[in-house]
């Protein structure tokens, strides 16, 4: 279901050489249908374009006076108090949250997603393959809100067990040490979620990718005595990483931006809570800060510390999809 | 299980004793068979939290929906403490801003991916296609503190259904963009060709030969789309403040969601909003996953034929 994951099989394909058939042909003949429809088309397109400049525009025009302000560092401090007259906001709490978060979604969804697209593409039974395939895509389709009601009233207890063997494992190590926060609301959860959430994405590009692989390397591998699990790993893997690679990195732009799910499922912590590594904490992501305080943007100044974290988010999903972009691209010129 | 699954479309190697000059060694025919154990580990277990998630919901949303009163009533009146009262005004707050959101966008789309494919050349094509991307991966929340940046902040106006509207368009559009696109790439050249060679004019051909044969691909993009957008909240948590009353007003007043509906019962304890949660989850579902339904079903049976 590429359409959901917003990547094309165009993109995908190898490019054969020379100009593409599909481009503009030049075909018009300048008569008045043809400037107005045309227009119309190019319309659209810039249309697009301004939506995009627009957006950073104006989240950079809101965010600036109230960083401005911040008395805070904006980047450094874990802070955020904007009630009042002094703003003092910073987002390291909030980034700290959001990434590691998506972070532990990668780790389990990336390989699962690989495991899941190699079995649908070189082990299930034909019959077997286009179902699996759309009842993974169906995992897409659910509501985020329905994760975070599930992750958080079912989910999330049976996730204990796994927490504490960790704990009483790693307990010495930051990222696993002991908190106050219940079990169903921890960071730990959320990943556990939102890697379920994402899966459907990397499986579905890694699908594509795989199925790509050029029968004759596979007959080769396969002629050279190789058993199926080495053939997979000497000519669809390689042949697929960049696809891999593209799909993690769109995943990853999906965990960060996720909003409903995290706001419901993550315990906010107190004012006064102190900074903690563990992913077994509460917290914030961005998403979540804003989605949670929605109801207190009355003032601009206030808003605009919201705004700014909002920004920070969208510069940070940018650069992750433009290199997923990039990889892509790449590929292509590569690939004959 | 795991023996009789050879996919037709890599045969394994013929097993004739004379063939076999390299011999599988015990590790190696291990290590292929443990592969093939995960992948459909892996597959098995992706299932699960699907399963799971389609049993919870039913099991504890689904005696709601049997009840006449879901489907005819509202929560006017109706305090957290309270059994009853519907969905109804959520139901149709929801059609109506997916409806209205997919009338501003499905036209901005589909001349964008016309664009793209009959039009687009150089530079400026490269950047329109970059920015779909993008827009693609514009986290919901961003887009709809941008609508807030706009409709608020800067113009002043009150938080009303349509400002969700346009937040959702931004989601919906590069969805539609990118499926509508796949589709016109599939109408055969030799289509276009043809018309041109009889004299019709570009747009011509555009609008009476490529767009109706590539026509249920799109028709599928904008229920992906459509799906996409409904079960979306986080803009409705910025811009659309819930309502327990039948509200048909865009611009003005409250309008209630089913997303807004579980967020605010779901931070009451009681019972009966428990059940109200987990009711409004079930027709989300149930809406989201018809419309994929549909969209797979005008997928199949309209393919574009070359």
């Amino acid at each position: 279901m590429t359409s959901v994951t917003g990547v094309s099989t165009a993109d995908n394909s190898p490019a054969a050489p020379g100009p593409s058939p599909l481009s503009g042909d030049g075909a018009s003949t300048g008569r008045l249908g043809d400037r107005l429809f045309g227009g119309a088309a190019r319309g659209a397109g810039l249309l697009v374009i301004i939506l995009v400049v627009l957006i950073a525009t104006f989240l950079l025009s809101q965010a600036i006076p109230a960083i401005a302000h911040d008395k805070a560092n904006f980047l450094t401090s874990t802070d955020w108090n904007v009630d009042g007259d002094t703003l003092s906001f910073g987002i390291a709490n909030l980034l700290w949250v959001t990434v590691i978060s998506s972070v532990i979604a990668l780790l389990i969804a990336v390989p699962l997603g690989v495991g899941v697209a190699l079995f649908i593409t070189q082990y299930s039974p034909r019959w077997l393959a286009r179902p699996a395939a759309s009842l993974v895509d169906l995992l897409a389709a659910v509501p985020s809100i329905v994760y975070g009601l599930w992750g958080l009233w079912v989910f999330g207890a049976h996730l204990s067990g796994i927490q504490h063997v960790l704990q009483d494992a790693l307990g010495w190590f930051p990222l696993f040490s002991d908190t106050t926060v219940s079990e169903g609301g921890t960071i730990f959860v959320v990943g556990v979620v939102l890697a379920i959430m994402v899966l459907p994405i990397v499986t579905a590009i890694s699908r594509e990718v795989f199925a790509q692989t050029p029968v004759t390397h596979k007959e080769a591998a396969l002629a050279l005595g190789a058993t199926r699990w080495e053939m997979i790993r000497t000519t669809v893997l390689p042949f697929g990483r960049p696809g891999v690679i593209s799909a993690s990195m769109l995943a990853l732009g999906r965990a960060l931006g996720e909003t409903v799910a995290v706001l419901i499922i993550l315990s906010a912590l107190s004012g006064g809570t102190a900074w903690s590594w563990s992913i077994f904490n509460g917290g914030e992501t961005f998403a979540s800060k804003i989605a949670n305080n929605a109801a207190e943007f009355d003032t601009p100044q206030k808003a605009g510390a919201f705004i700014a974290a909002g920004l920070v988010l969208f510069v940070l999903t940018f650069v992750v999809n433009a290199l997923a972009r990039i990889v892509i691209e790449r590929r292509k010129a590569f690939t004959e | 299980m795991s023996t009789t699954t050879d996919a037709p479309s890599a045969p394994a190697p013929a097993p004739s004793p004379a063939l076999q000059l390299g011999h599988k060694s015990r590790g190696r025919a291990f290590r292929n068979q443990l592969a093939r154990v995960v992948m459909w580990a892996a597959f098995l277990l992706a299932l699960v939290p699907l399963v799971w998630i389609l049993w919870t919901v039913l099991a504890r949303g689904l005696h709601m929906l049997l009840g006449a009163d879901w489907w005819t009533h509202s929560q006017r009146g109706i305090t957290s403490r309270m059994v009853g009262g519907g969905a109804v005004h959520a139901i149709q707050g929801t059609l109506i801003m997916a409806v209205v959101t997919a009338v501003i966008a499905v036209p901005i789309a589909v001349m964008t991916a016309i664009y793209l494919v009959e039009y687009g050349r150089g530079r400026f094509a490269r950047a329109v296609s970059f920015m779909v991307d993008i827009l693609t991966g514009i986290p919901s929340i961003v887009a709809a503190l941008f609508i807030y940046a706009v409709w608020v902040t800067t113009f002043g106006f009150q938080r009303v259904a349509f400002a969700v509207c346009l937040a959702l368009v931004l989601l919906m559009v590069p969805v539609v963009v990118r499926s509508t696109e796949e589709m016109l790439k599939l109408v055969p050249n030799e289509l276009r060709e043809a018309s041109y060679a009889l004299g019709v004019p570009k747009w011509k051909t555009i609008v009476r030969i490529v767009l109706p044969t590539a026509f249920s691909g799109i028709v599928t993009g904008v229920l992906l789309g459509l799906a996409r957008v409904m079960g979306e909240t986080a803009p409705l948590l910025i811009l659309g403040p819930y309502t327990k009353e039948i509200s048909t007003n865009l611009f003005g007043g409250l309008m209630a969601t089913l997303p807004t509906m579980i967020n605010q019962d779901r931070t009451e304890s009681l019972q009966p909003a428990l059940d109200r949660v987990w009711g409004a989850a079930l027709t989300l579902i149930l809406l989201v996953l018809l419309l994929n339904l549909a969209g797979r079903v005008v997928a199949r049976f309209g393919r574009v034929r070359g």
